[in-house]
């Protein structure tokens, strides 16, 4: 059935539910493996060939030994790409501790940011650092640190120290690059804040 | 200062001129700030709102920016001219849509805005005509640094400037293009251009709104990482890196409608001049449409020299004396990619009602739309 030539005409979608996905497929109730009998089905397959349907549900199991689904790390990480839409619940997501804090400047809590997708004020950042920091991660290509402008208001020490982590981070991006003159212009600028 | 005194005229950064502009229309820069020691609007309440806007407006009114500046309360306007200042990209859609008090400051030639208390306290913005990122971004940095000479902003040291929603974080900024793309669309290779976006990790979006970039063939492009990456990085990636390779798209898409889709490009031209030109009412969807199509056409015979069937009498009518009276240099009249620019933005819905001066149905608007274009493809005086 999943031979190179059968798979020429037709149209498959593997719906994979996941306990953490927030969102119902059209099926509600629990529905067990069609081969195995057994274990829950997860993935439902729906084959259109030559415009006949044909629909299967599968347990992960059976599916990676027809086939059909590669041994899927489709992860939490996978999942939160849908950061917005889809929200694991905090508990999922945060684990316990963080579930039920507070801000105790705006009072902001967790379950209020899974439906604004804005925080209650700029303390926010700190106090739910943990939670916050894969999801910044994942907005921002894996950054979790600035780099860039300065405030002109900054204690001069401060300003310092962050023009420091700057020089160092863009160091890192010429090593990574092999861009060597560029790193060592970088290295000499580095001890020269630092001395 | 009067909103009737702006809705006659395009804006500077939209007239068509500038670096690249036959694909490249407008660069954008805008950042977000939040003011140090009060909490994000979401959690705040009226009178910290007012409290806020009031801090925020003293302090962008008493800038030296070498211009007029006024001040419009967004909440107190009228729906039309709220719609009128969307159309004009002078404030966001979600600015007009927001609750409580907020308000907006512009610079009079229009490349100077501050939204206050839209989703952050602050967002500023800088726009420039063509293809002209790191102009905008040197004034903008500037205008920032005379405002955090007079007020501070919400910083720390690990994620820079903190905003309310962790996806603006860091740099705070946004840049974005407005690219005219008509040939990459007709020759079926608009996908190429959201794949290239979605490789570069850029969000593309229409330029009057959801839907619309389907029928203008203008799209705006902008950076969607805003941590980790300095803002002198970001926009030379924009500009050495992504506005090159999607400029090279379209003007091989341009090239292949020359050498080997003629009929295509002359069938496409020359409906949408004798559309424009007899139309009596014509939707704000359809004249974006066929505009485009316009502007393609100058843009092919002006910059590359083609001269196919239909090229040669679009440029016969750009080229028609305009009147007997010798006022052929009157800019109002005759084709050119700032007519066809002014045509875009003044046959936009609260465009035509502010200009007419009172609210108007859809079928007069139409009526009204189709004769505002007659007038100038025609030269009808």
């Amino acid at each position: 059935m999943f031979d190179a030539r059968g798979r020429a005409n037709q149209v498959s979608s593997i719906n994979k539910k996941h306990r953490f996905a927030g969102v119902q497929s059209s099926i509600e109730l629990v529905m067990l493996c069609q081969i195995c009998n057994k274990r829950t089905a997860t993935i439902h397959l729906t084959e259109i060939t030559n415009g006949l349907r044909n629909e299967m549900h599968l347990c992960e199991y059976c599916a990676v030994e027809q086939g059909i689904a590669a041994k899927s790390q489709v992860s939490i990480n996978e999942l939160l790409s849908g950061l917005l839409a889809v929200q694991p619940s905090d508990e999922e997501m945060f684990g316990p501790s963080e579930e039920k804090k507070s801000c105790p400047i705006c009072g902001f809590a967790l379950d209020q940011f899974r439906k604004e997708a804005v925080l209650g004020c700029p303390n926010d950042y700190e106090f739910f650092e943990n939670a916050l920091l894969p999801l910044i991660e994942k907005a921002h290509n894996g950054k979790t640190s600035h780099c860039g402008k300065i405030p002109s208001r900054m204690p001069q020490g401060a300003k310092e120290q962050i023009k420091l982590a700057n020089l160092q981070q863009q160091l890192d991006v010429a090593v990574r690059k092999e861009d060597y003159e560029e790193a060592a212009r970088l290295r000499d600028k580095i001890k020269q804040l630092e001395s | 200062m009067k909103l009737t005194d702006i809705s006659n005229d395009i804006n500077e950064w939209f007239n068509g001129s500038g670096p690249l502009s036959d694909i490249v229309v407008s660069s954008r820069i805008r950042l977000a700030r939040n003011l140090a020691g009060h909490k994000f609007l979401s959690r705040c309440s009226t009178t910290e709102k007012s409290e806020i806007l009031t801090k925020l407006k003293e302090v962008l009114m008493s800038l030296d920016l070498g211009d007029k500046i006024f001040y419009i309360s967004v909440d107190k306007a009228s729906d039309l001219n709220r719609d009128f200042l969307v159309e004009r990209h002078l404030i966001s859609r979600h600015h007009a849509a927001g609750r409580g008090p907020r308000g907006v400051v512009i610079a009079r030639r229009e490349f100077f805005t501050a939204m206050i208390n839209e989703e952050d306290h602050l967002r500023i913005q800088v726009l420039k005509a063509g293809c002209q990122l790191s102009k905008c971004y040197e004034q903008i940095n500037h205008i920032d640094d005379m405002i955090e000479q007079k007020i501070g902003f919400a910083y720390s040291p690990r994620f820079g400037y903190l905003t309310a929603c962790p996806t603006n974080l860091g740099t705070a900024i946004r840049c974005s293009v407005m690219l005219h793309l008509p040939a990459l669309k007709m020759t079926g290779q608009i996908e190429k251009f959201f794949h290239a976006a979605r490789d570069m990790g850029l969000a593309v979006r229409g330029l009057f709104g959801e839907g619309t970039e389907a029928a203008s063939d203008l799209y705006q492009l902008s950076n969607q990482i805003s941590l980790g990456v300095s803002e002198e990085a970001i926009v030379s990636e924009f500009e050495n890196t992504i506005i090159p390779e999607i400029v090279e798209y379209e003007n091989a898409a341009r090239k292949e409608l020359l050498s080997k889709q003629v009929d295509t490009l002359d069938d496409k031209i020359s409906r949408a001049m004798a559309l424009l030109q007899s139309a009596h009412l014509i939707s704000s969807h359809e004249a974006l449409f066929l505009l485009s199509h316009l502007r393609l056409g100058i843009n092919m015979y002006e910059r590359m020299g083609a001269t196919t069937p239909a090229l040669k009498r679009l440029r016969d009518l750009a080229e028609l004396p305009r009147d007997k009276s010798g006022k052929g240099a009157d800019e109002d009249k005759g084709l050119s990619i700032t007519t066809i620019n002014r045509l875009f933005m003044l046959t936009l819905p609260a465009h035509l009602q502010l200009n007419y001066g009172k609210p108007l149905d859809p079928t007069h608007r139409d009526a009204l739309r189709a004769q505002i274009i007659r007038s100038v493809l025609n030269k009808e005086t």
